[in-house]
Formats: structure tokens, sequence, C-alpha cells
């Protein structure tokens, strides 16, 4: 009787406990953030290859003139799991910006792959001049530095489904959440621009993308849509893979060591039982 | 439960090394013979589980000081250069991050375990003492790693934390400039942090050893708190629980790996991917879950008690919580240890397991409307628990029969096959 109580009690503490980081989220007035679905989600998720490719045209076509991304390399463009550009690629790439060197002469050169992404501006207050006085931040780890809440008890489910996706689906609903002219008795000062789903909802940046906006190449997989929707989750995307490269080689390792844990648990279990089958416990 | 060393050096060469260091006759008596209770259930194997965390800390956090750097301006990208370009970087950070969280999770099922079963009750006294030391021991380590990925968190984290101690009176503004090293948290406190970080885990290491002494000298309690009658009732820690240990670490490792590769961050705040920013302080500053508990009790002190003004009250409940722990041994006065004969008892554990639970909960919400009150109802009961109930109930509880000894109540057990073998430490190897 006692055990049974007290697995129940253990299994209340840990899911309480387990919780409790995300119930300090609650009572924020923006409205809930639907869960996408992506395709890196879950343990067997794995990065799409051209959507990254097309999330990286986005964010170099687009949000790059103001976003830096100052963690990313050329090369990390080249890498395994990652949009898996040709060496040659990254190396043309590369060659197209000029990187400070104190050391070349004139104090810059032609990018190489080994080059980190250069930032547009030289510094943050030269960044907020040119945005208004709002600072863009930095992409190399944003998608990981924002995220989404569920009501309760639905936050329960993040921990066994190992819901990892709350930046991109913020990115996602911040990107299609402007509402122009703002919703009626909402107040957004000079300059801003109403979102929905942005603390505060009065947003420095300008809505950045619109319908065709940017243009993907034909692939062979056919025509890719050329909406806000589309653009929003690939950059999502491209900006999940730079703030996590690795992703699909670590959720493949994490198979990998389960696996091996779910035999060697079973093994173990058989030796201990073996072993107390001699003695009355 | 002294016993007689059974060891017999094999040859030669360990005569001789017995003869001047008898390190492996000390080893066989205690790491393999040490005659441990046949009754324990799997509640009792957190120890072992600890001991491996223990170990995981330590080597995965060695590996990761190979390529941190203490620095304000280079300490946060130092950690994404661990998680991008060092090789099996992200898997060792995220083992570490998380260890930290299953570390806990972990202590708190084996205090638990030890208030239930009472296992702090005489002779034990000092290895609960040395226990509680470890937890705070623990505490102060993961709060200073925390700090050290300087994040937004890290930062407005160890401000928080460390401005509580500006409240002790006269001696508050002195400990509160050493410890930062300045004015405010800066480079000299992320520093010294990382310092202590490293020194304190081999500190930790140190007194286990004692609680591991402390445990070896009464031998364990067990579910049913009735001590060893004779040495049929116990079995060789090896090979019967190194392997019953064992099988609880894999288990205990396989949650500890989902978290680790399926979702290293769910267990920490988004916003310490922002790097520390001093002139920008986050909607919430929560601590890490752990802490929770204790950060609900430090706010529930809102009101000034006499002539202690709300800080300084609110910091003795927050070190009166962990504080109180040292004197359980002697605040519990029923002689019976094991809660599952005392009826009462019961009701008021399960209670307190649900308020302290409930604490963590609130310490995550906002300070305000209802979550205040709550808060201090659920602060009182965790104090009224220790300092009342456990003294009142030895006093007014009855508690069901005890069973003679262990045998009796594993007889009683198996009760169908009743013709039990006697199963003998000495018969098993």
């Amino acid at each position: 009787m006692i055990k049974t109580k007290s697995i129940i009690g253990a299994l209340l503490v840990s899911i309480l406990f387990a919780a409790a980081p995300a119930a300090a989220q609650e009572g924020h007035a923006t409205p809930e953030i639907h869960k996408e679905a992506w395709s890196f989600a879950g343990p067997f998720g794995t990065y799409d290859r051209n959507q990254l490719q097309r999330g990286f045209q986005v964010f170099k076509e687009v949000c790059s003139s103001c976003h830096s991304a100052r963690l990313m390399a050329f090369r990390n463009l080249g890498e395994k799991g990652g949009p898996e550009f040709t060496e040659g690629q990254v190396k043309a790439l590369a060659a197209e910006y000029e990187i400070n060197d104190p050391d070349a002469e004139g104090g810059k050169r032609p990018g190489i792959a080994a080059d980190r992404w250069p930032s547009p501006f030289a510094n943050d207050q030269e960044a907020r001049d040119a945005n208004g006085g709002a600072l863009p931040p930095d992409f190399s780890v944003l998608a990981k530095a924002r995220g989404t809440t569920q009501p309760f008890p639905w936050w329960i489910l993040n921990y066994f489904t190992a819901y990892s996706e709350g930046g991109p689906d913020y990115i996602h609903a911040l990107l299609n959440g402007y509402v122009d002219p703002p919703p009626h008795g909402a107040e957004v000062p000079e300059g801003k621009h109403y979102n929905t789903y942005f603390p505060g909802h009065a947003l420095g940046m300008a809505p950045p993308l619109s319908d065709g906006a940017v243009t993907y190449e034909e692939g062979e997989t056919g025509s890719v849509p050329l909406t806000v929707d589309q653009y929003s989750r690939d950059v999502a995307s491209f900006m999940m893979w730079m703030a996590e490269p690795h992703l699909v080689a670590r959720k493949e390792a994490g198979f990998q060591v389960i696996a091996f844990l779910l035999v060697f648990a079973g093994l173990m279990y058989l030796v201990k039982r073996k072993l107390w089958s001699r003695v009355e416990h | 439960m002294a016993h007689e060393s059974s060891y017999v050096p094999g040859n030669v060469v360990e005569k001789w090394i017995d003869d001047r260091l008898p390190i492996i006759r000390w080893s066989k008596e205690h790491l393999m013979d040490y005659p441990t209770p046949k009754n324990l259930n799997y509640w009792w194997t957190f120890g072992a589980i600890l001991a491996f965390m223990l170990g995981v800390q330590i080597v995965t956090g060695i590996i990761l000081a190979m390529h941190y750097t203490p620095h304000v301006s280079l300490a946060f990208d130092s950690v994404e250069h661990i998680r991008r370009d060092v090789n099996g970087g992200r898997i060792i950070q995220a083992v570490h991050a998380t260890g930290a969280s299953m570390f806990f999770a972990a202590v708190y099922i084996h205090m638990f375990r030890g208030l239930y079963f009472g296992s702090y009750k005489a002779p034990r006294e000092i290895l609960w003492i040395l226990g509680v030391l470890l937890f705070v021991l623990m505490v102060t380590t993961a709060f200073m790693g925390y700090v050290l990925p300087w994040g937004q968190m890290s930062f407005w984290a160890a401000t928080v934390i460390t401005n509580i101690l500006g409240a002790i009176p006269v001696l508050g503004t002195p400990i509160l400039e050493l410890l930062r090293g300045g004015f405010a948290v800066d480079n000299a406190t992320l520093n010294r942090f990382f310092s202590l970080h490293y020194l304190l885990p081999f500190i930790i290491a140190a007194v286990v050893a004692l609680h591991i002494w402390a445990l070896h000298v009464p031998g364990n309690n067990n579910p049913i708190g009735v001590e060893v009658k004779s040495s049929r009732e116990t079995v060789p820690f090896h090979p019967y629980y190194t392997m019953k240990d064992l099988f609880a670490i894999i288990v205990f490792c396989i949650p500890f790996a989902w978290f680790v590769f399926f979702a290293p961050d769910i267990l920490g705040h988004p916003d310490n991917y922002i790097m520390a920013n001093s002139q920008v302080t986050p909607a919430h500053i929560v601590p890490e879950w752990y802490f929770l508990p204790f950060y609900a009790i430090l706010r529930a002190i809102d009101f000034n008690i006499l002539f202690i003004d709300s800080k300084l009250g609110g910091v003795i409940f927050f070190a009166g919580a962990i504080l109180v722990l040292f004197f359980v041994p002697w605040l519990d006065t029923s002689k019976v240890r094991s809660g599952t004969f005392r009826p009462v008892f019961k009701w008021f554990y399960w209670l307190f397991v649900a308020n302290f639970v409930f604490l963590t909960w609130l310490g995550s919400a906002p300070a305000e409307g209802i979550y205040v009150l709550l808060s201090k109802i659920a602060t009182a009961y965790y104090f009224i628990y220790f300092i009342i109930v456990l003294p009142l109930l030895g006093r007014f509880e009855t508690p069901r029969p005890l069973p003679t000894s262990i045998t009796e109540s594993v007889l009683a057990k198996h009760k169908a096959p009743a013709a039990a073998q006697p199963v003998a430490a000495s018969t098993s190897h």
C-alpha cells in the first residue's frame, strides 16, 4: 500500500516540479502562440536542407541588412546537417563580403570561409541610430532566446514531447502578427508598429516581409509559394539551425543512447532479479 | 554495525601492502562486504544515483572549464563556442546543465525518503547533518554555476541573490561587496564565482566521504525502521546492492538522456540565451526550478516583524528553511522511525510534500495578487511541520505495532510461500 502511495506521490512531485518553470510565464497579455509543424521537432526531427537554403536567402536578402549573426561563420553554411551549400558556393559567398581586418592592406579584405558573418553595423549605437532607436537583436541564438507558453495543463506535455520549438513558433507568429491599422483602442507610438504577438504590441521593426519580396529559385521539388507565411517558416527554420547547428547529430546520438540505455537497463534488471532470487527480501 | 574483516591477503604483494597501508582490506570491507539490510526498496538507490551524478558533474565540468573563458565580454560566447565548435561540446555542455537539474531531482527524492523513513533519528544524526550540509553546498555550487554562462538570467539571478546578503545587519554590505568583488555584479563576480564553482565540488566530494563514513558506522536505516538484529537480515553490499544500484542508475539515465539529447533547453529559461545586460531587466526574474521553493519563502515575507524589516525577515525565513533541517533529528520526538507505522504522521508528511511542490510553483509565479497570500500560507506550513507537528506528533500519536525484526516483516510479506529458506550474508561468497 505504501508503495503505491509513494509512487503516486513521487509522480505528482516530479510532474509538478517539471511543470513549475513553465507556470512562471502565465498571465501575459499576448495571445497564445500556435505550435507549428516543424521538420526538426521531436526526437526524430531533421532540418529540411532546401528549407534552410530558402531561409538563408530570406535572411541574406532581407534580415541581414539590419540584424547581425556574429556567431555564424561562412563555413557553417557548408557543414553537414545545415543548409549544406557546396564548398565552392561557401567560398564564393564569403568572397562577396568585405571583412574588417587590421592586418590587411587598407584594413579590409574579401571574406574567406572561416570568417564570421559580418555585422551590418559597427556597433550597437550605430544600429540604434539607423533603426529609430531600437536595437535589432543579433540572430545567432535568437531562436532559443524566445519561447511560447501554453495554458495549464498543456505545458506538462512539453516535457514528454521534448517541445523545443518555442522560438521558431514565436518568430513565425511575430512575422505574421502585424496588424495595420492597429485594432481599435490600441495606442501605437510614432515609428512603432502594432504586432499581436510582441509583448507590449509596439514593435520597432516595420513588417519586413511581403508576398513576393524574395524570389526563390525553382527547385526539383516544384515551386514554393512566395508568401509571407512561407518566408517566415523558412527563415524561422534557418534561425533555429543557426542557434542549434548540431541539432540533427544530437538527436541521432540521442536515439542511439536511449536505445542502448533501454537494453542495458533490461539486462541489468535481469542481473538484479537473478541475483536477488536467492534472497528473501 | 561493526563486523569482522573477512579479508585474507591473496598473495605476498597484497600481504606486503596490507601490512603498510591496508587499503585493499578497507575497500573490501567498505565497498564489498559492508552488510546492508536486505529489505531496502528502490528509494534507497538514490544515494548511489547521487554519487554517480556528482561524478558526472565533475567530469563534464572539468572538460567545460578547458574551453570556458570567465570574462564578462567573452563568457557568453565561449559557452556558445563549446556548443558549436568543440567536439562533442553540445552534448557535454547539455549533460552538465541538465545534470544540475537531475542532481537536484535526485537529492530532493533522497531527502524526502529520509524524512519519511526517519533516517535522521538516532544513531544517524550526524549522517543527516552531513547530508543537509551537502545540500547547502550543492545549492551554492549550482547557483554559482548558473551565473557562468553570463546570460540575462545568470546576471539577474546573481544580482537578486547576492542582494539578499545585503539585508544582514552591520555585516551585510561588507559581505555583499566581498562576494561581488565590487559594488555591483561584474567581471570580478564572474571570476570568483568560476573559481569557487570549481572548488566546491571537491569539498562536496570530501563531505560525501564523511557522509558515507557516517553511514557505515550505524549501517543503513531500512523501510521498517527496525534495526538489523542479525547478519541473516543483511546482504553484502557487493554484488547485491552494487548491481541493484547500477540498474537504478541506468534507469535514471533514461530521462536524463531524454533531456540532454532531445530537449536540452527545456529546463532552463530562454532569456539566458540573451547576453547579460545590466541596463535591461527581464520581465520575470526566476531562478532555476530547484530553487523555487526557497525563493517563494524568501518572497513570502513582505511585512515587517517588530524591528525586523521585510527584507531581513525574508532572509531569515529563507535561511531558516534550510537551517531547520539541521535540527530535525531533535525536533521529531517519535521513537518510531518509519512513517509506515505512523498513521497520523503520514497525513502531515504527504501534505508537507504537496506543500513543497506548491511552493515550487509559487516561486515561479509573479509576486502579486493571490500568490502572495498563498506563499505565506505555504511558508507557514513548511515551518509548522518542523517546529510544531514533528515535536507534538511524537507525544500524541499512537504508532501501529512494529514488526520485531526485518525477518518477521519479510516473512509477513511472503506469507504464502512461507517456507522461506534463511539466507545468510556469510553464505553468499
